[in-house]
């Protein structure tokens, strides 16, 4: 009996042991193979990779150096970026593209270990095989830097990378959020905003368990790190016009003329590279958002 | 900063500390965001012209440029006595870093002050200068905003 019941246990845990394990791409899973490193700068901006992963306080040429180091507090614990900087050692050097993508898709790494979602990879997900391939290739460009990665700092239960399975069952593998009617402007913004530039991040509240609230898809949020609210970016509360909004990602003025702060004047930064239709296109998606009341 | 601190000690044993305080950092914080209030307006001008949505005049770009400029060039001190940051004051973003780290955020009013001198150089010669140069300025502006405002709401 004692030993039926063991056996039941082992292969209990054979199983969970499988299930909690990373899901892994195969090379044959990619319709593209050779990435353009040129066309992969404007995904590399429009995916904000240095915003997190350049060293803290890097500036101009510095953040095309990904050594990362930054730290991210959050409810779970502190999140430090890691160097993925083309070092073979200390970096990514070492990758394949198929290690690349199944990062972006699945926040899994070379090993099968889960990223914590710090890393956006729910909304990288979105990521074409061309973006990743491009992006791939760009990031092989870059000056490697042999800063070694920091640990998190995460408390229990969070500090178990296994746990992560589950929370990627219940958050991971999401359609897109806005129906766009199959409009070609707001298909790319879509792809932009729910995608490569994963505004929901900040713009979306999240429940305990740390998921985005889709029901108030860019509804605004706390600050996760610091006082005050990221803002509410649906029509409910911003009534700019399509064009105010694209130049202020390009410039950072309001519309009153004051300038972005906070975090925002980092994502600027990164929108200023896109081409201008990219930015008309973010600013067009938000236009077609439905409104979420900011009481809600 | 001395001034400062001495018209602070003056002005606690007088009435005490909390409630007067922040009633008597009133009249900075009105001519700070003053100051914030004329650049916008300012901007506002050049941004217009530099996107095309108002016309381009040369003599309204280069005044609109020197007010900037010119509020650029006001001694700061004055405007932004110790205490009077979002934490012991309501109706400031202004973060505490300002008093923590003052050289960083003096030498971030500095290149804004640069940045609005360039523009002041470019401005009268003709639309096409204004794009980069508002842009330059907007840069500064989302600097010092970045390190030592507090986001809004």
């Amino acid at each position: 009996m004692i030993r039926a019941t063991l056996a039941v246990c082992a292969v209990l845990a054979a199983g969970a042991w499988w299930a909690t394990g990373g899901t892994r791409l195969a090379p044959g899973d990619l319709d593209v193979t050779e990435g353009d490193a040129a066309a992969g700068e404007a995904v590399f901006w429009a995916a904000g990779c240095a915003s997190c992963h350049a060293a803290p306080e890097a500036e101009g040429e510095n953040r095309l150096v990904l050594a990362g180091g930054q730290a991210f507090p959050s409810p779970f614990g502190t999140f430090r970026a890691p160097n993925i900087s083309p070092d073979p050692d200390a970096g990514i050097g070492d990758w394949s593209l198929v290690d690349m993508a199944t990062a972006l898709r699945h926040g899994v790494g070379p090993r099968g270990r889960h990223y914590y979602p710090a890393f956006p990879y729910t909304a990288y997900a979105h990521m074409t095989d061309r973006d990743i391939a491009d992006l791939w290739a760009f990031l092989r460009t870059l000056p490697p830097s042999d800063a070694p990665s920091a640990d998190h700092d995460l408390s229990f239960p969070f500090s178990i990378r296994r746990t992560l399975a589950m929370w990627k069952w219940m958050n991971a593998g999401g359609d897109f959020v806005l129906d766009t009617g199959g409009d070609p402007q707001l298909e790319r913004g879509r792809y932009l905003v729910e995608g490569l530039a994963h505004c929901a991040e900040c713009h979306t509240p999240r429940d305990m368990f740390g998921g985005l609230q889709e029901e108030s898809w860019m509804g605004g949020a706390p600050n996760p790190t610091g006082d005050g609210r990221i803002p509410n970016i649906t029509p409910a509360a911003l009534d700019w016009s399509a064009a105010d909004i694209a130049y202020y990602l390009e410039s950072g003025f309001t519309p009153d003329w004051d300038s972005a702060g906070g975090h925002m004047t980092d994502v600027i930064e990164n929108m200023a590279k896109l081409p201008a239709s990219d930015r008309e296109a973010i600013a067009a998606y938000l236009k077609a958002l439905p409104p979420v009341s900011s009481d809600g | 900063m001395k001034i400062t601190q001495a018209w602070l000690a003056a002005a606690a044993l007088a009435v005490g500390a909390g409630a007067a305080q922040a009633q008597d950092f009133d009249n900075q914080l009105k001519a700070r965001q003053g100051q914030f209030r004329i650049m916008a307006l300012n901007l506002g001008v050049l941004g217009g012209m530099a996107r095309g949505t108002v016309d381009y005049d040369a003599e309204m770009a280069r005044m609109a440029a020197e007010n900037i400029a010119t509020i650029a060039s006001l001694h700061q001190g004055a405007m932004w006595p110790e205490g009077s940051d979002n934490m012991e004051l309501d109706g400031t973003r202004a973060l505490p870093s300002i008093w923590d780290d003052n050289a960083d955020f003096l030498s971030k009013w500095g290149a804004m002050g640069e940045a609005a001198n360039s523009l002041v150089a470019v401005a009268a010669d003709g639309q096409q200068g204004l794009g980069p140069a508002v842009g330059a300025l907007g840069d500064a502006c989302g600097a010092c905003h970045e390190a030592h405002r507090q986001p809004s709401e």
